[in-house]
């Protein structure tokens, strides 16, 4: 046998074996991490659901759950929607200029009809569901009716404008939604597609 | 450039092996632990095997993750892995390919065993090790087949929990206390999923530690049945010895490619393997109402069945059976040569290896098929066959005349 050892051969046979073996496991190993996306049943329970509103009242609040998070839609009086201007100095984010609401949403309303107020009903802070406070001064003297999250004591106006001074970061988030008639929402969709839609087959 | 990097190295693996021996461990059991220069092709089944049982160990994590282990719910929780679950039907066809060919590369790494006497002296206890993994594996592979409570999966776990009432005065105490109620249920298939995903995988990976740790305090056998030991050179090294790696670690994963492509070719294009693999009476729900009309175990268990099924008595049928694995146990003691490998062993245990493989085979065949006079027949002679391998090995491998030995490997 040759006492010569072909290094720049083996040196070449090495890299080649690792780059193919490289790739051989990378391939074998999209199903396993496939399988850890949502599965065909649990994609279909999380589709977008229709609300019906035709027995909200003024004032009255509705939470449906949808995705196990809190809907709420808010049947919000002209006197509510007269206050929320008022607290634009107090309010972190009174442009709605972060990015949790569809484009639609980027209003002082923060909705597509100003009377009906949707969101997902979780602090931004670390994921509580705060109380509807809609009466004036009831959680603190110059309160015109909002959200307050018990957790840590987050604070939220009517169109879920979060405030400033509090722990929370952000407004509360508005999923994807649209109406399919006067008195039915269709949440999780609209007309650009379906909210958080996973394109992996 | 290369200086400074293997410095950097260096300085690392200093500081490791200061507080852990991985260099040590690194030599002991791969760079410098020699094995002999003459392995064939039977000595990639030992590889084969760690490598399915960490599939089967992988594969089975991801499919618990989907599973449901109640009588309720299980059927369809495989089903929903089969359907809904992305790659979910891949996962499940590796988890069950993968269990038949851990008895493919098992029983051909006993095989192996066998014709190179690689249980002789020294070896014995690797020997025993390795039986006791083959009897734990061989109740994995039950329990397992029971969790998709299929008919195959309930009438399956009957036949076989009904042994249990064979024995005398306590076994129909025996009976309900080893499945948790009055007959098979759905605590039955509970409790065994606790066995099949925890107890004896745990078992099993303590086993093939000590396997292994026989294995190598005494060094590989080889085809030749000589002790490459004997003859060292000047540092100690076997003449006849190559470290394991480089040399085998890349033959083996050779070996591994090739295996792979075998597998798959079975996952992906004949799983069920026309019922061998995944009996058809698995596809329908477990009913305890009626009983399929033929029921055979999975093929790895057919030799024994048939066995069991050729004695016509219910208490001996299952000591036969009982015998049959028992008996693998006391090989070293049989084996009476005065050369370990087949090679050099006379024409007696040539002619008794082939009948042996003849029998076992064919009682592997007739297991799986329904019962039939003319079977019954050959089953009773291949039952013989087999016990007689055994039984008269201390007989004939002492008396033939053996081949003499090389002095160094061929």
């Amino acid at each position: 046998m040759a006492d010569e050892i072909d290094q720049n051969r083996r040196c070449f046979l090495r890299r080649a074996t690792t780059a193919v073996g490289g790739i051989g496991l990378a391939a074998a190993s999209v199903p396993f991490l496939s399988y850890w996306m949502p599965s065909a049943d649990t994609e279909a329970a999380g589709a977008p659901i229709k609300i019906d509103i035709s027995s909200l009242q003024p004032r009255q609040q509705l939470a449906v759950p949808w995705r196990s998070m809190p809907i709420w839609i808010i049947y919000r009086d002209q006197g509510m929607l007269d206050a929320l201007p008022k607290l634009d100095s107090t309010l972190r984010d009174p442009l709605s200029e972060q990015d949790q609401q569809p484009a639609y949403c980027k209003n002082i309303n923060r909705s597509i009809k100003p009377q009906f107020f949707l969101t997902i009903g979780i602090c931004t802070h670390l994921g509580c569901v705060p109380t509807y406070r809609p009466d004036v001064a009831s959680v603190s003297p110059d309160w015109l009716g909002g959200f307050y999250c018990p957790c840590h004591g987050s604070k939220y106006d009517l169109s879920g404008r979060v405030y400033q001074n509090v722990p929370a970061p952000l407004n509360l988030k508005i999923p994807r939604h649209m109406y399919v008639s006067e008195t039915e929402i269709l949440v999780g969709q609209d007309q650009d597609g379906v909210q958080g839609a996973i394109s992996i087959s | 450039m290369t200086e400074k990097v293997a410095s950097k190295k260096n300085s690392l693996m200093t500081w490791i092996d200061k507080r852990y021996p991985l260099t040590d461990f690194w030599e002991k059991h791969l760079s410098k632990y020699y094995a002999p220069r003459n392995f064939n092709f039977w000595y990639f089944f030992g590889s084969f095997s760690l490598l399915v049982f960490v599939m089967q160990i992988v594969t089975g994590i991801w499919l618990v993750m989907e599973y449901t282990p109640t009588g309720g719910e299980s059927f369809a929780s495989v089903q929903h892995i089969m359907r809904e679950v992305r790659y979910g039907w891949l996962l499940r066809f590796m988890h069950t390919t993968g269990a038949s060919a851990f008895f493919v590369v098992v029983y051909l790494h006993m095989y192996r065993g066998l014709i190179y006497g690689s249980y002789q002296k020294p070896r014995e206890l690797v020997w025993l090790m390795g039986m006791v993994i083959y009897f734990a594996l061989l109740l994995e592979a039950f329990t397992g087949y029971v969790l998709p409570w299929g008919q195959m999966s309930y009438w399956g776990a009957a036949v076989i929990t009904s042994f249990a009432s064979a024995i005398p005065y306590l076994g129909e105490q025996l009976l309900i206390w080893l499945r948790g109620d009055f007959n098979v249920s759905g605590v039955t298939l509970h409790r065994f999923f606790s066995l099949h995903i925890i107890a004896i995988p745990f078992f099993l990976a303590a086993l093939i530690f000590v396997h292994l740790v026989a294995l190598h305090h005494v060094g590989s056998n080889n085809p030749d049945g000589i002790e490459i030991k004997n003859k060292k050179d000047k540092d100690g090294v076997p003449l006849d010895g190559i470290p394991f790696h480089p040399y085998y670690t890349v033959k083996d994963l050779v070996g591994v490619v090739v295996f792979l492509f075998v597998f798959s070719i079975v996952v992906f294009f004949v799983p069920t393997m026309g019922g061998y693999f995944i009996e058809h009476d698995n596809f329908i729900p477990a009913n305890p109402m009626v009983t399929p009309l033929e029921i055979s175990p999975v093929w790895y268990m057919t030799p024994f069945y048939a066995m069991l099924r050729a004695i016509p008595n219910k208490f001996m049928g299952l000591i036969t059976m009982g015998a049959a694995v028992a008996i693998m146990f006391v090989l070293p003691w049989l084996d009476r040569s005065r050369v370990r490998s087949i090679r050099y062993k006379g024409k007696l245990s040539k002619i008794a290896i082939v009948i042996f493989v003849i029998s076992f085979i064919g009682l592997g065949y007739l297991g799986s098929e329904p019962v039939s006079t003319v079977r019954t027949i050959l089953a009773r002679i291949f039952t013989v066959a087999y016990f007689a391998f055994f039984l008269f090995m201390p007989i004939y491998t002492f008396m033939e005349k053996t081949k003499p030995l090389p002095e160094r490997v061929t």
